[in-house]
């Protein structure tokens, strides 16, 4: 699951390269929502250096979701373009990605793209079964709102209708 | 054998049952694509799906690591004879009818959602963190699946008893996925897996509850004699695997 770490010259010295990594990394879009950067849905886990080579935690957010793998490339390229010294990215799948590390930030631009941001997580699995659904509708704020799908566009998203303006929407779901 | 490297292929077969489950059953979904009665179910479908295959390649990436011959999730997916995959044959039985397919999922997200909620606290790290990140998607699939089931039994009379039939149909292929053989008993030993005893309690549980609010009948549980976890499938395999292998087997190492 590890990228081979690549050969980039000399490095700068530890803590520059590690403020310098996070700076590269906060320039990253996630590939299906753009307005939204990697580090708005908290993907990034740890950023070390160990053994000269510098390495960076990425979790997945679902396991198949086919933007893990432009993710990662994108990683890669954006530390590469950054001339910051070899690299490697590690997937880290433990603990398991939540929804909840999504950043006050990140659920404000979702929100603003007319997305749902996700409910909280709840610490029993069992509960969000048939009890989970967004606060309101994003349009108009009603909260007679509609589930028309557990999955939309992505793996990550449910699609809903407004029973007041009938507009539908997407809802970010909670995992 | 040493009683490491006997200990190391148990785990080896255990762990590709769990991935051959996900890799056939997501396999069979996709076939859905372009197909579902309405857009909503083509995109939830295939989402499952996606997960599916997901779950698959981490558990056959793990697969190849224990096995230590250097064979990658995608050698082990393409380059396997049908007798080599360890899936339950509910997996690869045919789609049918949307209510079939349905049922059919019912059945393996309940049973997915009880293992890989007790898996998670499983003594092999990867596993229980391939378990608790998996978990969490099931959890969608099945919300998915058992409404449905709750929308088709307790629909039309038609959408009824089509329910009533698949459930009917498919039922006996549920006996194998909690028969537990040695290879499961020496994994719940280990504390690698839980015990199936206690996963089939709570799928009976949730089982129960679903078809109670769908209005169907639990069939009863019939003698059964399918081997999928050992390498003894049903007709349907061969087929799944000619379509999903073809390109690997006529192109060795094809890559995109």
């Amino acid at each position: 699951m590890n990228t081979p770490a690549l050969n980039l010259g000399n490095p700068p010295a530890g803590e520059d390269r590690i403020a310098l990594a996070w700076q590269a990394l906060a320039q990253v879009e996630d590939p299906e929502i753009p307005a939204l950067k990697i580090l708005d849905l908290g993907l990034i886990r740890f950023v070390r250096v160990h053994a000269g080579v510098l390495e960076i935690g990425l979790s997945p957010t679902y396991v198949g979701c086919p933007a893990t793998e432009v993710i990662r490339h994108d990683v890669v390229q954006a530390l590469r373009d950054a001339q910051i010294g070899d690299c490697v990215v590690t997937s880290v799948l433990s603990p398991a990605w939540s929804s909840d590390w999504i950043t006050a930030a990140g659920r404000q631009k979702l929100l603003e793209l007319g997305i749902v941001p996700p409910a909280r997580a709840v610490s029993k699995l069992r509960e969000v079964l048939g009890a989970e659904r967004p606060s309101a509708c994003p349009l108009c704020q009603s909260t007679d709102t509609q589930c028309i799908s557990e999955f939309g566009s992505t793996p990550c998203k449910a699609l809903h209708r407004c029973r007041a303006c009938l507009e539908p929407f997407e809802y970010f779901k909670c995992i | 054998m040493s009683a490491a490297a006997a200990d190391s292929e148990a785990l080896f077969r255990y762990v590709l049952r769990l991935g051959d489950l996900s890799l056939v059953l997501g396999q069979r979904l996709g076939e859905w694509v372009g197909h579902a009665p309405a857009l909503e179910e083509d995109l939830g479908l295939a989402n499952i799906a996606l997960d599916l295959i997901g779950q698959a390649r981490l558990l056959l990436s793990y697969a190849g690591e224990i096995e230590g011959r250097g064979r990658s999730e995608d050698d082990i997916a393409y380059h396997r004879e049908q007798g080599e995959y360890l899936n339950p044959v509910l997996a690869e039985q045919p789609n049918g009818d949307f209510g079939q397919t349905i049922v059919r999922q019912v059945l393996i997200d309940a049973y997915q959602l009880e293992l890989y909620e007790r898996m998670a606290a499983s003594s092999d790290e990867r596993l229980a963190a391939i378990a608790a990140k998996s978990v969490k998607e099931t959890r969608y699939h099945l919300r998915y699946s058992g409404s449905w089931l709750v929308r088709l039994g307790d629909g039309t009379e038609q959408s009824h008893a089509l329910a009533q039939a698949a459930l009917g149909r498919l039922w006996p292929y549920t006996v194998e996925l909690f028969a537990e053989d040695d290879l499961d008993r020496a994994m719940a030993d280990g504390g690698v897996a839980p015990r199936l005893a206690e996963v089939h309690a709570a799928w009976t549980v949730r089982l129960d509850e679903l078809l109670g609010q769908a209005t169907l009948k639990r069939p009863g549980d019939r003698a059964h004699s399918w081997h999928g976890k050992r390498g003894q499938h049903s007709e349907h395999l061969g087929y799944i695997l000619a379509e999903m292998q073809y390109l690997q087997r006529a192109y060795p190492g094809a890559r995109w």
